[in-house]
């Protein structure tokens, strides 16, 4: 299969801004500045990446705790997002939500929840309102391994499958849920691998490779766009990071130094790049340059959120409903 | 009257209800109905979901043969998955519909919790307004014939508890009508409560649209020795005690909240403030509950008012039994309520 330069290199790019901003926040969270509990996803970008490559801007996702790639590979503001981290006015949820309640209506994402699962049941009804306003647009569900431990994407991939909703079930499977691995959870692969493909196409990919994530996605998108009902994509993948804050904060004996290390050396983004190098695809000098552009973005956006006002304690009661 | 299931309606009393002039009389469940054809004819983001919301039953009458009038699509039947098919009322509500998802209990919105309280409640203020969740949630107290303990939960109290929730339990076919547009119209979630026992009565309706507005309570019967707050179908068995004891010189003032969230505090306090005493009747739990909320609002912004220690009247703090007499021994209602009022102004 060949693929369209620009796509690759939209691939890149999101890839290495997620990485960059997730790295940019670990080098930074230990100032006590961001007080707010931050869910890397070092070593999961090509989930983001790869499914969101095939969304346009009016599609929807619904994300989760582990949300910034999510947020930014479906077009999220920057500024917006690490403001946020800072707890300011002008962050994405005025300072209301932090790390794990991130939205931008602007980019179809319509707020992520930190009660694990408690966005796949939104992002299905997202997918009804879609189809009964004759829409042509699609609502893309992220989740992890842990929210599939949970009763409510059974409820809700049979309601998607009963009325053929416009929506993709990505599972973004990293094994663990805080420190539970999925052995003790779940007895083998997920049950919905098990229906019948008519009801609903599932795939195992390599969440490690964005190229098997974008080539199952991008036939689970097409099959939501032309009204033919939902897919269930599983990536498999592994967070190189502790559940939550930064490196110097995770904790270990729940999983081995080699288990970490092997993944760690399956790294997506690299692996990319080395075969982007390899067919020649892009210059050593392109990524350099863009390497410089999403630095000196990600600088811009530290910059400006740290200077940026907190909400002002008389908003203390604002938007508990609309007016 | 009559209604489809050869009940006997019992006209609802005399008490003061904002309808003018009319003299239009229908059923309660019609008045509910009505609402939701002019909502659904009105608006095209507007559907109603839930379990045999189109079936034979519809809901007690309230959304019977809608489906015929506006199709499948907008009036559908749903898996019982309560707690996923909150969060996709929710989702619909966010991409631009506008859902009524119908519950024929309470007690089943346990189920729905998660979705209710952690989501629903949540969207607009967790993300500083950027989005918002026009939705309403409906379900029916159920009582007697043995509902027993898992089918006759009046869970307002707990529901009372959730910010970011609007609460509405309406008495009157009127407000049934009214009050279901008005949380129709709002931008946020909005949970109705109504009672089984209010499906048993007939009222003043007018025919064409109109709201009753989210947060405000209503003088029911003037008085001028006892408050009495009272909430859904006890609205009516406070209406009748009062005037039970008028004969013995009593005056009660009763009072009806409509929407318990937010609650009409000026209209309570400012009776209280009037005739010094205060009753609150609820259907619900007592600790925690109803009353014990209005209880300490009187207390905190008006015990200077008070000539006497406020009566609470509520359900024990039991699971509801199953026996008649036990059921019977269970509720409270319009004796305990008169009794209330004579204990309160001796
Ligand atoms: C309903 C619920 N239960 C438990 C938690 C606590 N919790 C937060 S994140 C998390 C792990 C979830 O694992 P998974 O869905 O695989 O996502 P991951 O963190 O691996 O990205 C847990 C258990 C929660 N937030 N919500
Ligand atoms: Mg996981």
């Amino acid at each position: 299969m060949t693929y369209p330069k620009k796509v690759l290199h939209k691939l890149l790019f999101d890839m290495m801004l997620i990485r960059r901003v997730q790295l940019a926040i670990e080098s930074r969270y230990m100032d006590n500045e961001m007080k707010t509990p931050v869910h890397l996803c070092i070593g999961q970008e090509a989930v983001a990446a790869g499914v969101c490559a095939h969304l346009k801007k009016n599609d929807y996702i619904s994300s989760n705790h582990r949300g910034h790639g999510h947020y930014l590979a479906k077009g999220g503001n920057l500024k917006a997002l690490i403001a946020e981290l800072y707890g300011r006015e002008t962050g994405c949820s005025k300072g209301r939500g932090g790390s794990m309640h991130l939205v931008d209506t602007g980019a179809g994402h319509y707020g992520s929840s930190s009660i694990v699962g408690g966005g796949i049941p939104i992002g299905t009804g997202i997918g009804m309102a879609i189809k009964m306003q004759r829409q042509k647009r699609v609502s893309t569900v992220f989740f992890g391994d842990g929210a599939a431990d949970e009763g409510v994407l059974y409820e809700s991939i049979n309601f998607a499958v009963l009325k053929k909703l416009p929506v993709i079930f990505i599972l973004e499977n990293n094994q663990y849920s805080v420190c539970s691995h999925i052995s003790a959870r779940q007895t083998g692969n997920s049950i919905f691998h098990a229906l019948p493909a008519k009801m609903l196409p599932s795939k195992i990919v390599d969440g490690n490779d964005a190229l098997a994530v974008y080539d199952a996605s991008g036939k689970a998108v097409e099959r939501a766009r032309t009204g033919k009902g939902p897919s269930f994509i599983e990536c498999r993948t592994y967070r190189i990071r502790g559940h939550a804050g930064c490196a110097s904060q995770d904790v270990s004996g729940y999983r081995t130094a080699e288990e970490i290390s092997q993944w760690g050396k399956r790294c997506p983004i690299t692996s990319f790049q080395k075969m982007l190098l390899k067919k020649k695809m892009i210059t050593e000098n392109e990524i350099h340059k863009t390497e410089k552009k999403i630095n000196s973005r990600i600088q811009d956006a530290f910059d400006y959120a740290r200077q940026a006002a907190p909400p002002a304690p008389e908003t203390l009661s604002a938007n508990l409903f609309r007016e | 009257m009559l209604t489809s299931e050869n009940k006997i309606m019992i006209h609802e009393p005399d008490f003061f209800r904002e309808c003018g002039a009319c003299k239009r009389v229908i059923g309660y469940p019609e008045a509910i109905r009505e609402a939701l054809q002019l909502a659904m004819q009105n608006d095209r983001r507007v559907f109603i979901m839930g379990q045999g919301v189109d079936d034979p039953y519809g809901m007690f009458g309230a959304t019977k043969d809608l489906h015929r009038e506006f199709g499948r699509e907008r009036v559908f039947d749903t898996p019982l998955s309560e707690g996923a098919l909150t969060g996709i009322s929710v989702g619909a509500a966010l991409a631009g519909m506008r859902p009524v998802y119908f519950h024929n209990r309470p007690d089943f919105l346990l189920l729905a919790m998660d979705q209710l309280v952690n989501h629903a409640a949540k969207w607009s203020y967790m993300f500083g307004g950027a989005v918002h969740v026009p939705m309403v949630v409906w379900a029916c107290i159920g009582r007697g014939w043995g509902s027993a303990a898992q089918h006759s939960q009046a869970l307002q109290g707990l529901f009372m508890h959730i910010p970011g929730l609007k609460l509405l339990m309406p008495s009157t076919c009127h407000d049934a009508k009214g009050l279901m547009l008005a949380a129709i119209d709002d931008e946020n979630p909005v949970l109705i409560i109504d009672h089984r026992l209010n499906f048993n009565t007939t009222g003043l309706v007018p025919s064409g649209p109109y709201t009753v507005p989210i947060g405000r309570g209503i003088v029911r019967r003037p008085g001028r020795d006892v408050t009495v707050v009272a909430v859904s179908h006890l609205v009516t068995d406070a209406f009748h005690a009062a005037q039970d004891v008028s004969s013995q010189g009593i005056e009660a003032e009763i009072i009806d909240p409509r929407t318990l969230r937010p609650l009409d505090e000026e209209l309570i306090l400012a009776s209280v403030a009037k005739t010094g005493r205060l009753i609150i009747a609820d259907c619900g739990w007592k600790t925690g509950g109803v009353t014990a909320e209005i209880g300490a609002l009187v207390a905190e912004k008006g015990f200077a008012y008070l000539k006497a220690p406020i009566m609470r009247l509520a359900s024990p703090d039991l699971p509801t039994p199953a026996a008649g007499n036990l059921e019977e021994a269970f509720y409270v209602g319009r004796n305990d309520i008169r009794k209330a009022m004579i204990e309160i102004v001796r």
